[in-house]
């Protein structure tokens, strides 16, 4: 069992998800059941993971027992450990706290959903623990074919939207395989790590060149590095909330990892951040990513929209302190792929809740929130800070150590995006408390004269997972020291200063 | 010999007011409410207290909360000035808790435990700040208290306390982010550290423009000291109501500023390496310029809260001042200060609010006449007023005559003028409301003969706070003790 675990994580998930659809003809109430115990065992088995990773270093497991070159390997070590737990602990909080709204919003659908749902994360976490290129592409389209179809389970323009991420998804999948086409031209291999040792000769190659960029854009269509981000802001906007705060904070991250997987573990940092010369171009890209998504986000006027934007700015931060090409960009780019996914995630499930109750999530729907849903706005507050970048709140840990990074590069553009970000963050979030806290307007009021309306806050289950996510950011934070030195630092590569 | 102590105490001293917080929000009965806040006021000023004689033998209360980064953890530590700045705001707590009763229960303010819950918060920020080991604690704490007194500034919930809390926070939060977090990153990456050592951090850095780039960048960052032209966020935040501004914007908030650029002066840089480099001349331009430019601004203020708001904006730059100037006695007049001018100014403000709630005048034009109505209450504002002028027989002598032989210490003639100009200034703008308050007749003559002082509960505190500030006047002893250690280590 224990030494099943990395194949578990994948194969639990996958074969629950037949049990699911099956279920869904014959008893609709074991849906919901099945899949949170299938992706329980998958969080179990992830955390067992990191535990083990932590006291014995990198995990190999061979699929069916064929070795590297001709089997599939599936590789855990200090990068992916973390991001598994991440994925397959918010997947399932997200399941657990949304069952209310699922049965309410997709009477009769619930097979078809939970079944796509534990698909989507069986794809995502196949991604982060598979060290065999072309087996990420196969679990790429798994996980984003069921994501363009939980989107378009939406209402209104959500098949448009999705419709829209297909085209999109596909073409940044399509780059993706091609690249590993022509990597497997060039070395005659698809292990990573085989990969990985055929390369260096290579480095002149043009094809090689090419193949590197090509992946490259792939993975930015699919993770929305702007310029490429035209199909986020509706697909996650439209998307039912129950499957928003699955998708949002998950598939980016997911593709931040993986494109710092293949410049890391495919390719080398010699090569990507010296020999390519490209470090500064994408930075810069990454500056206008950070810069174009804050500005977005303050023309929105929907709270839902406004932070599909701050996810695009927010990708800008990880590309960018990914290609700073120093230690503490990478530290900031790694940690904050783990924060960002549960600060992502903590605020998309408060636009869940109030949305629950308020059906509108414009500028005019959330007034007099504060009196109405006092603890899914404390949980919406922390979340707030944690993306502003307060202490002890987690993200001002991942946003220093980027910030640090950006410094000791010499890049200046990029720690100034950071903090200009940072303020526009504080003006959006304070724009959208003002309105829950101070409208609708009143005279000076005294005791016992409150007009506002009287509490009323969406379920206690999906109350309690928000504050739990919220709290998870603050403890985050507290912990920051030891996830940095235990596990980030040794996710990098000591070549790496 | 400096001996460390390792102790939970100082954490248990920024525990208790927060955790004191859910209790508060479920009470039962406003009763329940403010008991449980003097309980929780009274626990925090004994533990306080109670590390007092540890201090003053000059020895350190330390205990580490978390691990964050190398050379800067979540980390407490109790020094001489960190002792003075907690003392200073504890003890006040207790005071102001009684005043907030009769002040918030005299005039049926709504929402009174949401009051109480954030003033709570707000107190363990200011002791966490109080008893940062490094400056990321202190940045933590900073920005905690920052987010804490947002729901007290802005109570009233209407278009003007929006409008102020809007003002509150980008000043605040704008210049912490904008301007403290860079240069607590650069500082990082040249120190390796961000500890407070008394012989600052940044030794061996030798180029002088990165270092007064750093420190202005520091001292302007701490918006709260409310130096111009960051100090627009203090008379906007009078909106609050009148405890909040008494002890967060005469003691509590706007101290931490100052505190915060204390430490910076004495830990990070060093007296030493801002002597060598001549950047302590540079502050005290830029203070003198506050100190006297507030107070010019100050004479002019028809409304009593904003007045004082402005007393305190040049009030706080004579703590920078007195910092700034690097001479050993400027230094601990600056230090006390924090406490003589807290005891000075609160009791001023608890007048204001006493004046509003007995009789509804915010403005100085309408107060004449008004010491025959309220006799006990102008007394003390009279006291306090002395207390900020630096008269006699008041505490607040003390520290501006420390800074003054500060000033001949340090050879800079130029700033005792700044001193003595800026005592003139004060006197300006207060005696007049004294004397107008006493000798001349009510405009109205519904004042005539009701002698009606604000509640019970408001009366006590201001009249508490009154005989601190003289009773520091013969027993200052204390506060030097700290302030003095503070100075030599």
């Amino acid at each position: 069992m224990n030494a099943q675990m990395p194949v578990l994580i994948v194969v639990v998930p996958l074969l629950s998800a037949f049990a699911i659809a099956a279920a869904g003809w014959f008893n609709r109430r074991l849906c919901m059941p099945t899949a949170a115990a299938a992706l329980g065992v998958a969080t179990l088995c992830t955390l067992g993971l990191l535990l083990r990773v932590i006291q014995d270093g990198e995990v190999v497991y061979r699929l069916g027992g064929w070795a590297a070159p001709w089997g599939i390997v599936y590789r855990v070590d200090f990068l992916n450990a973390p991001v598994l737990v991440l994925v397959a602990a918010i997947a399932l909080v997200n399941l657990v706290a949304t069952s209310r709204i699922v049965v309410e919003e997709f009477p009769g659908k619930e097979g078809a959903f939970y079944a796509l749902y534990v698909l989507f994360v069986t794809g995502l976490l196949g991604m982060v623990v598979t060290g065999d290129a072309f087996n990420l592409y196969v679990l790429l389209e798994i996980a984003s074919i069921t994501g363009y179809a939980l989107i378009a389970m939406g209402r209104g323009r959500a098949v448009l939207a999705s419709l829209n991420y297909v085209f999109m998804g596909t073409i940044g999948a399509c780059f993706y395989l091609l690249g590993i086409g022509y990597l497997y031209i060039m070395t005659g291999s698809l292990n990573m790590t085989d990969i990985a040792s055929f390369l260096p000769p290579l480095y002149s190659s043009k094809a090689v060149i090419t193949a590197f960029i090509i992946i490259m854009v792939g993975v930015w269509l699919k993770m929305a590095l702007f310029p490429l981000h035209g199909w986020l802001p509706n697909a996650y906007t439209y998307a039912p909330s129950s499957v928003s705060s699955l998708v949002a904070p998950l598939m980016t991250k997911v593709m931040v990892y993986v494109m710092i997987r293949i410049i890391l573990t495919v390719f080398t940092p010699a090569f990507t951040f010296r020999a390519l010369g490209l470090n500064q171009a994408v930075v810069w890209l990454a500056v206008a990513a950070i810069f174009m998504g804050s500005l977005m986000a303050l023309a929105q006027r929907n709270l839902k929209r406004m932070l599909t934007y701050i996810l695009i700015a927010e990708v800008g931060y990880m590309v960018g302190g990914a290609w700073l090409g120093n230690r503490a960009g990478l530290t900031g780019a790694v940690l904050h792929i783990l924060n960002d996914g549960l600060m992502t995630f903590c605020l998309f499930l408060a636009a869940g809740n109030i949305l629950y109750r308020v059906r509108g999530l414009n500028m005019e729907d959330l007034r007099g929130l504060f009196r109405k849903m006092p603890f899914t706005m404390g949980g919406f507050v922390i979340g707030a800070l944690s993306i502003i970048g307060v202490p002890p709140t987690c993200g001002f840990f991942s946003k220093w150590y980027l910030i640090l990074g950006g410094i000791q590069a010499g890049h200046y553009g990029f720690v100034v995006a950071l903090l200009f970000s940072s303020l526009v963050n504080l003006i959006l979030f304070f724009r959208i408390i003002e309105v829950g806290y101070f409208e609708p307007h009143s005279e000076h009021r005294h005791e016992g004269q409150d007009h506002a309306p009287s509490m009323e806050e969406a379920p206690v289950g999906m109350v309690v997972s928000l504050l739990i996510v919220a709290s998870g950011l603050i403890l985050a934070g507290l912990y920051a020291g030891d996830i940095v030195q235990r596990v980030v630092n040794l996710a990098i590569p000591e070549s790496i200063v | 010999m400096m001996d460390t102590a390792i102790s939970a105490k100082p954490l248990l001293a920024v525990l208790v007011s927060l955790c004191v917080v859910p209790v508060l929000a479920y009470s039962r009965s406003p009763n329940v409410r403010e008991g449980w806040t003097f309980v929780a006021g009274l626990l925090k000023l004994l533990i306080v207290a109670s590390m007092v004689p540890t201090v003053l033998k000059g020895n350190r209360i330390e205990w580490t909360i978390a691990r964050f980064l190398p050379g800067a953890d979540l980390a407490l530590r109790v020094d001489p000035l960190g002792m003075l700045l907690a003392l200073v705001s504890s003890s006040l707590w207790i005071v102001t808790s009684a005043y907030s009763i009769g002040y918030m229960r005299g005039l049926k303010e709504h929402s009174q435990t949401r009051y109480y819950c954030f003033f709570a918060l707000a107190l363990s920020a200011t002791v966490g700040v109080a008893f940062s080991a490094n400056l990321l604690t202190a940045y933590l704490f900073y920005e905690m208290l920052s987010f804490a007194t947002y729901p007290l500034v802005t109570h009233h919930q209407d278009r003007e306390a929006r409008i102020s809390g809007r003002k509150y926070l980008a000043y605040i939060v704008g210049a912490s982010i904008g301007l403290v977090l860079p240069a607590m990153l650069v500082t990082y990456q040249l120190a390796g550290t961000l500890e407070f050592r008394s012989g600052g951090i940044l030794g061996q850095v030798n180029s002088h423009s990165l270092l007064m780039v750093l420190l202005l960048l520091f001292v302007f960052g701490f918006a709260k000291a409310a130096i111009m032209p960051l100090h627009a966020w203090l008379p906007a935040a009078m909106v609050a109501p009148t405890p909040v501004s008494a002890l967060l914007h005469a003691v509590a908030v706007v101290k931490v500023g100052a505190f915060c650029i204390l430490r910076v002066i004495t830990g990070i840089f060093g007296r030493e390496l801002l002597l060598a480099q001549h950047l302590g001349v540079i502050l005290c331009i830029i203070a003198s310029f506050t100190i006297l430019t507030a107070s010019l601004i100050a004479l002019s203020q028809d409304e009593l809260k904003r007045r004082l708001a402005f007393s305190t904006i040049s009030q706080l730059s004579y703590i920078v001042l007195g910092a700034a100037l690097l001479s050993p006695k400027a230094m601990t007049g600056g230090m006390v200060h924090i406490a003589m001018h807290a005891f000075g100014k609160i009791t001023l403000f608890f007048c204001a609010g006493a004046i509003y709630v007995a009789t509804g005048i915010q403005k100085i034009r309408e107060m004449d006449g008004i010491g025959r109505r309220m006799p006990i209450t102008m007394a003390a504002f009279f006291i306090g007023s002395l207390s900020v002028i630096g008269l006699p027989p008041t505490g607040g002598l003390f520290s501006k005559w420390y800074m003054a032989l500060g000033t001949l210490q340090a050879h800079q003639w130029v700033f005792l003028v700044v001193l003595l100009l800026s005592s003139l200034l004060n006197a300006a703008y207060f005696l007049p409301i004294v004397y107008k308050a006493f000798f001349c007749p009510p405009q109205e003559p519904t004042f005539e003969h009701t002698s009606t002082e604000a509640p019970i509960w408001c009366l006590i505190p201001l009249v508490i706070t009154a005989s601190c500030s003289i009773v520091l006047f013969f027993y200052p002893g204390p506060f030097f003790k700290l302030a003095e250690l503070a100075v030599l280590k």
